[in-house]
Order: C-alpha cells, then sequence, then structure tokens
C-alpha cells in the first residue's frame, strides 16, 4: 500500500518543477507548459485527497473535473494571446513583451 | 515492499524526469514531447489511485487537446527562437532557489505521520456516481454547466484574440 505522503510529494516535486520552469524560461510556450506541469501537480492532490479521505464521496472528483475543465479555458487561451503577440510583435520571448509594463 | 509501491515509485521515478526535461530541454518540440510523457505517467497515477475516469479525462483532453495545442503553438512560433539560443533568462538560479525552497518546506510539512492509510473500499462504482453527481440537481449541475459556458467563453475569445483581423 503506497502512503498518501507519498503521493503529495510527488505533488509538491512536481509542482515545483514547474514552478522553476515558469521562473526561469524566456520563451512564453515553455513558461505556459510549466504552468500546466503545475496544474497537473494538483490535481494529483485532488484525486489522491479524494482516494485517501473520503472515497465513498464523489465530490473530491467532482472538484478535479472542474479544475480540469478551467485548466482546458486557460491553456487555450494563454496560446492564443501568446500567438497573438507573435504575430504583431514578432517575437514569443517573455522579457520583451514589455508594452504594459510600466 | 508491496507491488503497488514498486509500480508507484517506477511511475514516479517516469514522471519527475520527464518533467525535469520539460523545464531543461533547448528544443521546445522535445520539451513538448517530454510533457506528453509526464502527462500520460499522470494518467498512470490516476489509475492506481482508482481513479479510472480521471485518466481517460487526462489522456483525452491534456494529450489530445492541450500537448498538441502546445505543440501547434511551438511550431506556429519557431523561427523566432533558433534552439542554439539561450532558453533561461538571467534570473535562473534565482527561480531554482525559489523552487527549492517551496519543495524543502513543503516536504518537511509532509513528513509529519498524521496521514490516515488508504482505505479499502469498493471503488468500482465511482464513475457512475460521478456521472450522476455531475448531471443530478441534488448534485453539481450547475458547476458543470458553469464550467460547459466557461469554455465556451475560452473557445470564443481564443479565437477572438488569435484570429486573423481583417
Amino acid at each position: 500500500m503506497v502512503p498518501l505522503n507519498w503521493y503529495l510529494t510527488l505533488a509538491a516535486a512536481l509542482f515545483c518543477i514547474g514552478l522553476y520552469g515558469v521562473l526561469s524560461r524566456r520563451n512564453a510556450v515553455a513558461i505556459l507548459m510549466g504552468v500546466e506541469l503545475m496544474m497537473n501537480a494538483v490535481i494529483i492532490n485532488l484525486v489522491a485527497f479524494w482516494r485517501y479521505l473520503q472515497p465513498t464521496n464523489i465530490n473530491g472528483q467532482v472538484f478535479a473535473v472542474i479544475v480540469f475543465a478551467v485548466a482546458a479555458a486557460e491553456a487555450s487561451v494563454g496560446l492564443a494571446l501568446i500567438i497573438s503577440i507573435y504575430r504583431r510583435r514578432n517575437s514569443v520571448i517573455a522579457d520583451e513583451m514589455n508594452l504594459m509594463k510600466w | 515492499m508491496s507491488i503497488s509501491q514498486i509500480l508507484f515509485l517506477i511511475v514516479g521515478a517516469v514522471t519527475l524526469i520527464s518533467a525535469v526535461l520539460v523545464v531543461t530541454m533547448r528544443n521546445l518540440v522535445h520539451a513538448a514531447l517530454c510533457l506528453i510523457a509526464t502527462l500520460f505517467s499522470i494518467a498512470v497515477l490516476f489509475v492506481l489511485l482508482d481513479a479510472g475516469f480521471m485518466a481517460a479525462v487526462q489522456v483525452v483532453l491534456y494529450i489530445g487537446a492541450i500537448a498538441i495545442l502546445i505543440i501547434f503553438a511551438v511550431m506556429l512560433t519557431r523561427r523566432v527562437m533558433a534552439d542554439g539560443s539561450e532558453q533561461t533568462n538571467s534570473q535562473w538560479p534565482l527561480g531554482l532557489a525559489i523552487a527549492a525552497a517551496a519543495l524543502a518546506s513543503v516536504a518537511a510539512l509532509l513528513n509529519a505521520p498524521v496521514w490516515p492509510a488508504l482505505p479499502s473500499v469498493d471503488t468500482s462504482l465511482s464513475i457512475s456516481a460521478l456521472g450522476k453527481a455531475l448531471a443530478s440537481p441534488d448534485g453539481y449541475v450547475v458547476p458543470f454547466q458553469i464550467a460547459s459556458v466557461l469554455l465556451t467563453v475560452a473557445l470564443v475569445g481564443a479565437i477572438a484574440v488569435a484570429g486573423e483581423k481583417k
């Protein structure tokens, strides 16, 4: 039997790898990949807590399904923004997207 | 060590190694392929957690839709970043330190022996229970519909933002 904190540790490690990707990558698409890793770490946590704490109560999985839907919306809008910026400025480098930077 | 623990360790190692490759690969197409490997091993983790529906959604939605969308975005924006150019910004040591500190602080909390053991219940009916919860008025039909509206709005918004301006 796998203890719950193995899953939580794996999810924490995955989240921190994604965080490193978000903080250190220059390419905006690569930053979005880091965000996807972080989102997946959160979903692992939700499903693991459902299975270990309330397996007879389906609410935990409903929560995870809603998070999936929000993740899909986030990815589609984020990539659309990147494509749009690329069309106008011919760049996907996050440092160069400074039009609204004060 | 039981079979499930060995399986978990193998799948977890694949997940973490491919996740590290996602954030370190210079070639973004390779990084996106590693992202697919990560997402697939997370689907296997869902199977280990008796959440078969989540595993199916993970494969269909994340690998089938989001990862493909990311590969398309990489290919559409390919010319600007040659594979040889620098992929990390000047703050990457700070980012690494922050990520390591976050992991260390969470891992310290996770070592506390307060976690419950795996309850042995029959989860084979969880898919039908999930379907009923998502579709019944006593359950979560309103959040489910709002999520559908959110997806529609995101779809229209993505087309409006990325579409060709006349």
